[in-house]
């Protein structure tokens, strides 16, 4: 689904992503995580092209990011994104956030965008929240809704980048429990987080980054429980 | 001293002056907003030649007095173009492109004040720039200008007045054509600020109303 080869990224001067090569197979859900500025937002939003790539290549779904010919706009539509900071579109109500992407570049009808939003809204138990607008909505209210509206457009992966980071304590399990739903169904994840019990749990793999490389890439059982290297060691120990 | 009944036979007149500081306000705004967004935008764009015209454009206009754009318009265009415009819209023009360059500030303050997690979530839904931008971006920018646009608004109403020294037979125009006639300068000119003070109270209190069903 996504192969990454010898990925750098650089704002001006300062080189971020020092060199990233992984595979991300269908169905498959991978967990990154490292210690603060370390590029894991740099290197997910390299994925859908937020970020233009410096060198290397970015393959998703078969297509090259870099090329000139790949319609950029069409690979975001395969490729869900949700945010730290939810970024819901705050002058739509719930249902509207979720049905216009589906109507304006899938150009289906209000109807079938209607029926497809409120199936999503039911999934991530915000039926009842759909004429509201986000601002009436608790930060994990917004996180799910965040998710569905990325759902709508049917992709066929997902980034998260610390989804749940905004959140107060008390929010973050209703939102890890949708991801986890959609984990389930055999959707494909990169999910960059800082919820540990999460990657253990739901993780087929987990990334470790730090400064810019991904420095070990292995099970969560052995990342959590003996991992190869001494970096990946000292930073859970900081976190756990 | 007060002989509000004299200005009563001039109604017609300052009805006249009226109907074109109506006329000349709505139609330049008009093209003025349309200036601005395409100028704000221009100030916002990473194409050069478009940011750089659109930066000179305001600068130009927001350095020069309004009355010295009316006179240039009206008085020295002609000469280079050869080609003599009626009063009316010079008249528009100038409240055109004065109003555009201060609008296209206003414009460009709203857009940058967007998150820019704003543009980024409507681009990895598969939206194009465009796309985000109308549906997205400019509706939230636009509940943000609405009381910085009710301000310009006003102000190019009342710049209206100056363009009498281009002959546009415009309120002030009529005002300062009856005073002067009929030494009644007290009654015509009171009632001349009436008319503005209303024109503009309205606007207000349009704009408030506007700005309140906006419900976001
Ligand atoms: N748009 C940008 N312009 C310049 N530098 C940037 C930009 N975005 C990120 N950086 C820099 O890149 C580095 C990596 O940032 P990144 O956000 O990818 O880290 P991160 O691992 O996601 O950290 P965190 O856990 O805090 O989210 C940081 O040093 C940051 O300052
Ligand atoms: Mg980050």
């Amino acid at each position: 689904m996504i192969t990454v080869q010898d990925l750098h990224k650089s704002f001006g001067d300062n080189e971020v992503l020092k060199g990233i090569n992984c595979e991300v197979e269908e169905k498959e859900v991978v967990c990154v995580i490292g210690p603060s500025g370390s590029g894991k937002s740099t290197f997910l939003r390299c994925l859908n092209l937020l970020e233009d790539i410096t060198s290397g290549d970015v393959i998703v779904d078969g297509y090259n990011l870099k090329d000139r010919t790949t319609d950029i706009n069409m690979i975001r539509t395969e490729v869900g994104m949700v945010f730290q900071q939810f970024n819901l579109f705050p002058h739509k109500t719930v249902i509207e956030n979720v049905m216009l992407a589906p109507r304006k570049v899938r150009k289906i009808s209000v109807q079938e965008a209607r029926e497809r939003g409120e199936a999503l809204l039911e999934k991530v138990g915000l039926a009842e929240k759909a004429d509201q607008y986000p601002a009436q909505l608790s930060g994990g209210q917004q996180q799910r809704v965040a998710i569905a509206r990325a759902l709508a457009m049917e992709p066929k992966l997902m980034l998260f980048d610390e989804p749940t980071s905004a959140l107060d304590p008390e929010l973050v399990g209703e939102v890890l429990e949708v991801m986890k739903q959609l984990a389930k169904e055999g959707m494909t994840m990169v999910v960059v987080t800082h919820e540990m019990g999460f990657a253990r749990e739901v993780a087929d793999r987990v990334l470790f980054m730090d400064e810019g490389i991904i420095m070990e890439e292995n099970t969560p059982e052995v990342i959590f429980t003996n991992p190869n290297s001494e970096r990946t060691k000292n930073f859970l120990n900081k976190v756990l | 001293m007060f002989n509000f009944s004299r200005v009563i036979e001039f109604l017609p007149q300052l009805g006249t002056g009226l109907y074109y500081t109506l006329l000349i306000s709505v139609v330049g705004l008009l093209i003025g907003f349309i200036l601005g967004a395409i100028f704000g935008l221009g100030r916002i764009s990473k194409n050069k030649f478009y940011s750089i015209i659109s930066s000179v454009y305001v600068e130009v206009i927001r350095g020069t007095p309004v009355l010295v754009q009316a006179m240039w318009i009206f008085f020295a265009l002609p000469i280079i173009t050869k080609y003599n415009m009626d009063s009316i819209t010079a008249g528009i023009v100038v409240i055109a492109i004065n109003s555009g360059a201060y609008i296209a500030e206003i414009v460009r303050g709203a857009v940058d004040s967007i998150d820019k997690g704003q543009m980024e979530a409507g681009r990895s839904l598969g939206l194009n720039k465009h796309q985000t931008m109308r549906y997205i971006i400019w509706p939230q920018a636009f509940k943000r200008m609405i009381p910085p646009l009710g301000n310009q608004f006003i102000i190019s109403i009342k710049d209206t007045s100056l363009l009498s020294v281009i002959l546009v037979p415009e309120l002030m125009f009529q005002g300062r054509y009856i005073a002067s006639n009929h030494f009644i300068a007290l009654e015509i000119y009171t009632t001349v600020a009436i008319f503005y003070l209303v024109i503009n109270f309205s606007l207000s209190l349009l704009l408030r109303y506007t700005e309140r069903r906006l419900k976001y």
